[in-house]
C-alpha cells in the first residue's frame, strides 16, 4: 500500500454561532495516499466541505478549527511530517497551492471575473515558482493546452464569463496544477456541470493524476463518481468518518448500516420491478442538537436499544476497512 | 464601441434640447418676471416707476414678445454664437459672470474630493476587513454623526473656531487685504489657508456617506468564493485583499463618480452662502430670486450638461475597470 501523503487526526471545526455551537466536523480522521484517490462522501451537511477546506486552514469566521491535527508528509518517508494546524502563516502560504492545492465547486464563483485566466494563473506560478512574467506566461498556456482548453494561446486572455462551465472549470483545474501539486483537492469540482462535462472533467483528472503523479482528494455526494474515481472511501455522517477503506470493499461491501443504506439508495439501470427506490431513512438531525451514542442510530436499521444509543463506537479494523460501528470488533476488545 | 458612443452623444443632444426647453418653462412658472423684482426694489426705496418705464423695460429685455420667441432667441444664441444670453441683474453677459467664479468652485470641489476620498476609501476598506471591531464602531459613529450633521451648522462652528483660535478672516476664500489683489504667492497662500474650512464642511457629510458606501460594498464582495480561491494560492492576505475584492468593490463607485462633476459648479451652495465664499453657488440662487431668468436657465443648462457627460464618462471609465461591461458593450 502506498504511503500516506496527507493524514488527518481528529480533526475538529465547529462553527461558533449566536444559537449555538454547531460542530460541522467532529472528530474527522482520514488519510490520502501518495498518488492515490481519496473520495470522501456523505450527504449534504455532512461536513465534508468543510473538512477540506480546513485542511487549508481555509475556513472563515464563524467557523473555527478548534482541534486535531493535519500532517503532510515529506518526500522522504524519513521526513518528520509538517502539522499544517501548527504551522506559522508564512509556511502554511507556501504549502497553499504549492504542495496542496484546490479546485471548487463553482468555476464562475471561484474564479475572479475581473482579471483573465493568464493573469489568475500566472500569478500563482510567479508567487510559488520564483520565474518571470515571460515564464510563466508560457507555463500558463501549456497548463491550459494539457487540460483540454482549445486554442490556449488565445484563451490565456480571456475573461472567465467568455467560457462555458466547462471550459472554466478546466481553466481552474489548469490554475490548480499549475505549481505541480503533490496533493489536489477537489471539491464538488463536477456538481455544476452536467453529466458529459462530469465524465470528461472526470476522465481528465485521472489523465493528469498519472501524469503528474498527484494524489486527489474528491469529496462528492455522488457514490457513481466516487466508484469511478477513487482508490479509497471515507464516509462521512455528522461530521465523522464513518467508514474509511478501499474504494471497492466500501461500496460493494459496505460494512457500516448507514454505508450500506447509501449504496443501497443509488438507482441502477437494468434494475427494475423492484419498487421504490430506497432512501436513508429519516433525515438528519438539527444541527444543534447531535444524538448521544452512535450519531445515526435514529435512522439505523440495525439499532441496537440500550447499546448504540449510550455508547459512543471507536472506529475498529474489519477486514481492509476502518468503521466506526458497534456491530463490529467485539472480539477485539 | 464606436457606434456605442455615437449613439450616446446622440441622445445626449437629445436630452439637452429636451432640458432645455423644460428649464425655461420652469423659470417662466412663477408669477411675474425681472420686472417684478425692479417694482419690488422701488418700492422698498419708497419710489414708484411708472407704467411706461416698465413697458419699456420689457421692451428691452424681450418680456413682451410671446414664449417660443423668447426661448427661440435665448436658445439660438447659446448653439449658434454660444452667447448664453445677458444677467438683467448684474447687467453683464453671462459669461463672464460665472466664469470669474467657475476657476474657485472648481479649485474647492477637487480639493473637497481629494479630502474626502483619501480619507474615505481607507477608513472603508478598514471599517469592512474588521467588521465589529471597535475601530468599524468608531468608524460608523462618526461617519453617522458626519451624515446627520447639517452643512450650513458645521459651516458656522467651523468659522467660529477658525475665527476664535486661529485668527482667521470670518468666511470668504480670501483675507480683506488680497481679495481684489491680482494673483501672486502671497495670495495664493492665503487661500490654501482659507480653503481647508469649506473643503472639510464639504467634505464631512461625503466622508461619511462613503466610508459606508466602501464598507457595505466591501463586505459583499470579502467571503465570495474567488477570495477563497486567491486565499488558496497562497498570496499574502493584504495582497490579495486589495487585488480581488476591493478592486470588484470599486465597480459601483465608478458607476457614480460622473455625478460629481456638475457639483463641481454647483458646490456645495448653502455652505458657500454661509461662508460667503465666491463661487459659483450663492450666484444661482441669488438669480432664482430675481428671477434673472437667462442667468438661471444658462446655469442650469451648465449643470445639466455637466451631468449628462459626467454620466458618460462614469460608463466609459466603469468600462474601461470592468471588463463585463467592456464585453456587453462591445456586442452591442
Amino acid at each position: 500500500m502506498a504511503q500516506p501523503l496527507l493524514e488527518v487526526r481528529d480533526l475538529r471545526t465547529h462553527f461558533e454561532l449566536e444559537d449555538g455551537v454547531v460542530k460541522a466536523v467532529d472528530g474527522v480522521s482520514l488519510t490520502v495516499r501518495r498518488g492515490r484517490t481519496l473520495a470522501v462522501v456523505g450527504e449534504s451537511g455532512c461536513g465534508k466541505s468543510v473538512t477540506a477546506r480546513s485542511i487549508l486552514r481555509l475556513v472563515e469566521h464563524p467557523a473555527r478549527i478548534v482541534g486535531g491535527q493535519i500532517l503532510l508528509y515529506g518526500d522522504q518517508p524519513s521526513d518528520d511530517p509538517l502539522d499544517l494546524l501548527a504551522a506559522k502563516d508564512k509556511r502554511l502560504r507556501q504549502v497553499r497551492w504549492s504542495e496542496i492545492a484546490m479546485v471548487f465547486q463553482e468555476p464562475m464563483a471561484s474564479l475572479s471575473l475581473v482579471h483573465t485566466i493568464g493573469d489568475q494563473i500566472i500569478e500563482a506560478i510567479r508567487l510559488h515558482g520564483g520565474v518571470g512574467k515571460v515564464e510563466a506566461r508560457h507555463r500558463a498556456i501549456e497548463f491550459l493546452g494539457r487540460v483540454g482548453i482549445p486554442d490556449p494561446k488565445r484563451r490565456v486572455d480571456s475573461y472567465p464569463f467568455e467560457l462555458s462551465g466547462g471550459m472554466r472549470q478546466r481553466a481552474m483545474i489548469a490554475m490548480a496544477l499549475s505549481c505541480r501539486p503533490r496533493l489536489l483537492i477537489a471539491d464538488e469540482p463536477t456538481t455544476a456541470l452536467d453529466v458529459t462535462t462530469q465524465a470528461q472533467i472526470l476522465d481528465l483528472l485521472q489523465d493528469l493524476q498519472q501524469e503528474l503523479g498527484m494524489a486527489i482528494m474528491l469529496i462528492t455526494h455522488d457514490l457513481g463518481v466516487a466508484a469511478q474515481v477513487a482508490d479509497e472511501v471515507a464516509v462521512m455522517y455528522l461530521g465523522e468518518v464513518v467508514e474509511h477503506g478501499p474504494a471497492a470493499s466500501v461500496l460493494s461491501e459496505p460494512k457500516h448500516p448507514y454505508t450500506q443504506a447509501l449504496v443501497r439508495s443509488v438507482p441502477r439501470l437494468g434494475q427494475r420491478g423492484q419498487g421504490r427506490l430506497a432512501a436513508v431513512r429519516g433525515t438528519v438531525p438539527p444541527p444543534y442538537e447531535r444524538p448521544s451514542g452512535c450519531r445515526f442510530h435514529p435512522r439505523c436499521d440495525a439499532f441496537m436499544a440500550g447499546k448504540c444509543d449510550s455508547t459512543v463506537p471507536t472506529r475498529v479494523r474489519s477486514d481492509d476497512t476502518d468503521v466506526a460501528c458497534l456491530l463490529y470488533g467485539e472480539e477485539e476488545r | 464601441m464606436l457606434r456605442y458612443l455615437a449613439r450616446r452623444l446622440g441622445w445626449m443632444v437629445v436630452t439637452l434640447a429636451a432640458i432645455s426647453f423644460v428649464t425655461f418653462v420652469v423659470i417662466k412658472l412663477p408669477p411675474g418676471d425681472y420686472t417684478s423684482t425692479v417694482i419690488a426694489n422701488a418700492e422698498a426705496r419708497g419710489q414708484a416707476i411708472p407704467e411706461s418705464q416698465i413697458a419699456e423695460l420689457k421692451r428691452h429685455y424681450g418680456l413682451d414678445k410671446p414664449f417660443l420667441v423668447q426661448y427661440w432667441t435665448w436658445i439660438s444664441g447659446v448653439v449658434l454664437h454660444g452667447d448664453l444670453g445677458q444677467s438683467f441683474a448684474w447687467n453683464q453677459s453671462v459669461a463672464s459672470l460665472i466664469g470669474n467664479r467657475v476657476l474657485l468652485s472648481i479649485v474647492l470641489s477637487i480639493a473637497s474630493l481629494l479630502f474626502v476620498w483619501s480619507i474615505a476609501f481607507p477608513i472603508g476598506i478598514y471599517s469592512a476587513l474588521r467588521q465589529y471591531s471597535p475601530g468599524d464602531y468608531l468608524a460608523s459613529f462618526l461617519g453617522f454623526i458626519g451624515m446627520a450633521v447639517p452643512e450650513f451648522m458645521l459651516a458656522l462652528v467651523m468659522m467660529y473656531i477658525g475665527f476664535r483660535y486661529f485668527g482667521q478672516s470670518v468666511g470668504g476664500l480670501f483675507s480683506p487685504e488680497y481679495a481684489d489683489a491680482a494673483w501672486n504667492l502671497g495670495k495664493l497662500l492665503d487661500l490654501i489657508s482659507h480653503l481647508w474650512v469649506p473643503i472639510v464642511v464639504v467634505g464631512v457629510a461625503g466622508t461619511a456617506s462613503l466610508i459606508r458606501i466602501t464598507r457595505a460594498n466591501l463586505l459583499d464582495e470579502l467571503h465570495k468564493p474567488y477570495v477563497a480561491t486567491a486565499r488558496a494560492k497562497g498570496l499574502p492576505e493584504w495582497k490579495l485583499l486589495l487585488k480581488y475584492p476591493v478592486r470588484m468593490s470599486l465597480s459601483p463607485f465608478f458607476s457614480t463618480v460622473g455625478w460629481l462633476l456638475p457639483g463641481l459648479i454647483s458646490g456645495e451652495t448653502i455652505v458657500s452662502v454661509v461662508m460667503s465664499l465666491p463661487t459659483s453657488g450663492p450666484l444661482l440662487l441669488s438669480g432664482v430670486k430675481s428671477q434673472d431668468m437667462y442667468l438661471v436657465g444658462s446655469f442650469v443648462l451648465i449643470l445639466s450638461a455637466l451631468t449628462v457627460i459626467g454620466t458618460m464618462l462614469s460608463d466609459l471609465a466603469l468600462a474601461w475597470w470592468d471588463p463585463r461591461i467592456r464585453h456587453r458593450l462591445s456586442k452591442g
